[in-house]
């Protein structure tokens, strides 16, 4: 038996509207670093304005923020500061690695700069380009809208499913085991946040 | 050193109890990126600054050793990525100053125009940042709507909007076509009143004044004592800029359509009034010069066998194919004078300078960049000592200091 | 002109102090390590170069015909003729050491602390000699030719957050 309503009552599912809630407001965390940084800015004024996809609000601090957009090359020393803004952000969130050097490295295949952020923080977009132009930052934030539409419930269950370790594979296989340095810190003795797991 | 540690930095010895530490970065609010300060207060009175840097530390210098010359300008770009191009002129003209190679006048004016408006789009948003961190919201989008126009002519000449990596040794990756002229002369014609607005906004502005005007003093004879150049250096009163000083490109048939700005006070607005009159001035350059804009070849000639042949010569003359391959295949390439050898520009945070020492191959030896940012913000902690919290963001501002060009 | 600096630096510091050299329009001179602070403070006070330019290092490992190790180039400045000079002296291992030249021009702090952390030359009487771009832990010196461009794995070596955790 079919509900007869009025035109005025809109009925659906609690978790569809908490994502279409979520998505229309993602307010980014910009972890500018580099370049992209400036991309991420002229993406946010006024001729590729962000904020009509509801990124109105780029907060610099991590604790109102929903996206981290990771812009630029990240080195070694920074990393623990990104884990901990990471770690700082509260849940829903998601992380956006915006340009070459985020995801991969880049054209820096130096001893300093990290070959991608997906190898110590999770990843949910990657945005390719150096710099990706505007047009590529706002396609990104739209596909994450769709991430979120697609999988996402009001209770964040489907975060809890990514227990793996989703970055590139064979992390220290690109060099022989004789001639890795300890240093900075020692994967086995060494400080670390939270005291989680090590994951080869 | 380890962000949780500070109690290592103070250094005086006297352990007061009453001096609370504040780090500040490096994610922080103030749009200059990775660089962390160790602030020790008293009250809101910053008593000491230590700067902790290396936040984007990526090697630039060790991957100078690595790649060509015409390779490693697309990393020389990543350097100061809020005027690229500029950059590549500096490392280019250094390069071919050591090989003694003289490039054709049409390419010294393209570069010319193509420098003067990196400047004007780095003190666009160095005034622009500036004004963000003081709260003035609107000159910020107002300064970054021209910089869309000067990407705009950057990206039709090289296809990218930054990073271009448009130099070349001994020319340029291609010429410019009559687009380029009709938008360099629409801009030189519509950024005056662009310029004017922000004007309004800020230089009669009472809460800009106050918060700039006195503020970072820097004497002349400390910013000579401690390296400083550029925009900086010339609102503390010395009146030195390389494009009349050591003129290069077109800057020696353009002496006469450009003044230098410089003024005696040395604070934050002075530094911000020096960079508003200079790109006035640069304005003025970009006029005269896409007016008397030279034709003929941007390339030298091929004979010199540096330069890249055209398309149309590699597929259809063997020279040509021949020229190509000599240049291309990993163990030939060209030659150079096994000396080293310093080249400076002036952009537009200071002097950039390359000290390239060559080994004979098409590889720098050693790449070593002079970089205005480095040698500027160790001039912080003075600047600082004795202002309050509030005030960090206007000096950081007005300093122009870049991160990637910073940590390198 | 270099030749009036090097007779007037010959003159005070002993002959052969001053070696010139000229490639385009850099004019050179190689200095001893024992007498380069002497000679760049005669330059500071009575030759007018009131500005430290740039302060560079350079490794000659395996450069053709390189006799030291370790260069120290100080480009200075004169800042009321607009003259430039470079000054250049060597050092080698083991414990390569250059004396500091803070006091002259405050500077070249930072560009020390840089040449320090990027080859390891050691300043003698620099104010506060530690790393500057590069974490404390760091252990070797990057911009040795002895050490690769990708490092030895210190890039890597951080743990990783997963999502479940985070």
């Amino acid at each position: 038996m079919a509900l007869k309503l009025d035109d005025n009552i809109f009925v659906s599912k609690l978790d569809f509207l908490a994502n279409w809630v979520r998505k229309n407001s993602l307010w980014p965390m910009p972890f500018a670093t580099a370049c992209c940084g400036i991309e991420l800015m002229a993406s946010a004024s006024s001729r590729y304005d962000l904020a009509r996809f509801g990124s109105e609000a780029m907060r610099f601090t991590p604790r109102q923020c929903d996206v981290m957009i990771v812009a630029g090359r990240v080195a070694m020393k920074m990393v623990p500061v990104m884990q901990r803004i990471w770690l700082q952000m509260p849940e829903p969130k998601w992380c956006i690695s915006m340009g070459a050097c985020a995801s991969s490295g880049g054209v820096f295949d130096t001893y300093s700069v990290v070959q991608g952020i997906d190898r110590f923080i999770p990843v949910d977009v990657y945005v390719p380009g150096c710099p990706p132009r505007p047009e590529q930052v706002i396609r990104a934030v739209l596909d994450l809208q769709e991430k979120i539409m697609k999988g996402g419930t009001i209770d964040g269950r489907e975060f809890a499913k990514r227990t793996a370790y989703e970055g590139p594979g064979d992390r220290l296989g690109e060099l022989d085991p004789s001639e890795v340095v300890i240093a900075p810190g020692n994967f086995a003795t060494g400080k670390r946040l939270r005291g989680l797991p090590l994951v080869n | 050193m380890p962000l949780e540690a500070v109690a290592s930095v103070d250094e005086t010895g006297t352990d007061k109890e009453f001096l609370y530490t504040l780090n500040f970065g490096p994610q922080h609010p103030a749009t200059h990126t990775t660089l962390r300060l160790i602030l020790t207060l008293d009250g809101e009175t910053i008593v000491k600054a230590v700067p902790d840097i290396g936040y984007l530390h990526s090697g630039f210098e060790k991957l100078g050793e690595d790649l060509d010359f015409n390779q490693y300008v697309t990393i020389v770009d990543r350097m100061n990525y809020i005027s690229p191009v500029a950059n590549e002129i500096a490392w280019h003209h250094t390069i071919e100053k050591l090989m003694g190679l003289e490039i054709t006048p049409r390419c010294k004016y393209i570069r010319t125009i193509l420098a003067e408006l990196a400047r004007i789009s780095d003190h666009l948003l160095c005034v622009g940042a500036v004004a963000l961190d003081l709260g003035g919201l609107t000159a910020f989008l107002y300064a970054f709507n021209e910089r869309e126009r000067i990407y705009d002519i950057i990206e039709n000449a090289s296809g990218q909007r930054f990073h271009p990596s448009y130099t070349r040794v001994g020319g340029l990756l291609s010429d410019v076509n009559d687009l380029f002229v009709s938008q360099v002369r629409a801009f030189v014609k519509s950024f005056p009143k662009a310029h004017g607005d922000v004007c309004r906004l800020l230089n009669k502005n009472k809460i800009f004044i106050d918060r700039t005007h006195g503020v970072g003093t820097l004497t002349r004879e400390e910013a000579i004592n401690r390296s400083c150049t550029g925009p900086v250096a010339r609102a503390s009163g010395v009146a030195r800029d390389l494009r009349k000083d050591e003129p290069y490109l077109a800057y020696p048939d353009l002496q006469s359509s450009f003044k230098i700005v410089c003024s005696n006070e040395g604070d934050c607005l002075a530094r911000y009034l020096v960079r508003m009159g200079e790109m006035l001035e640069s304005a003025n350059i970009i006029a005269a010069a896409i007016e008397n804009l030279p034709s003929g070849p941007v390339n030298i000639g091929t004979d010199s066998k540096v330069v890249i042949p055209d398309k149309s010569a590699t597929y259809r003359s063997i020279e040509g194919l021949i020229q190509h391959f000599e240049l291309f295949m990993w163990n030939r390439r060209f030659e150079t004078p096994v000396n080293e050898l310093y080249g400076a520009n002036e952009t537009a945070n200071g002097e950039l300078g390359f000290y390239v020492v060559s080994d004979g191959s098409a590889k720098a030896w050693r790449a070593r960049t002079r970089p205005p940012s480095f040698i500027h913000f160790a001039l912080f902690p003075h600047l600082i000592e004795g202002h309050q919290i509030s005030d960090v963001p206007a000096v950081l501002g007005s300093l122009n200091i870049i991160a990637a060009e910073l940590d390198r | 002109m270099s030749t009036e600096h090097t007779t007037a630096i010959d003159a005070k510091f002993g002959a052969g102090s001053a070696t010139p050299t000229e490639f385009r329009d850099n004019k050179r001179l190689t200095v001893p390590v024992e007498k380069i602070y002497g000679v760049l403070a005669f330059l500071q006070t009575h030759r007018g170069f009131d500005m430290l330019c740039d302060l560079a290092g350079i490794d000659y490992l395996g450069y053709a015909d390189a006799t030291d190790r370790y260069g120290i180039v100080y480009a200075l400045t004169n800042t009321t003729t607009g003259e430039r000079l470079f000054v250049k002296t060597f050092v080698n291992d083991p414990d390569p050491e250059v004396p500091s030249v803070v006091d002259l021009w405050e500077g070249a702090n930072w560009m020390e602390r840089e040449l320090f952390d990027m080859f390891g030359v050691k300043f003698i009487g620099h104010p506060d000699l530690r790393r500057i771009l590069l974490p404390d832990e760091f252990t070797s010196f990057p911009l040795r030719k002895d050490y690769p461009l990708r490092g030895y794995g210190e890039r890597h070596n951080f743990p990783t957050v997963t999502r479940a955790e985070s």
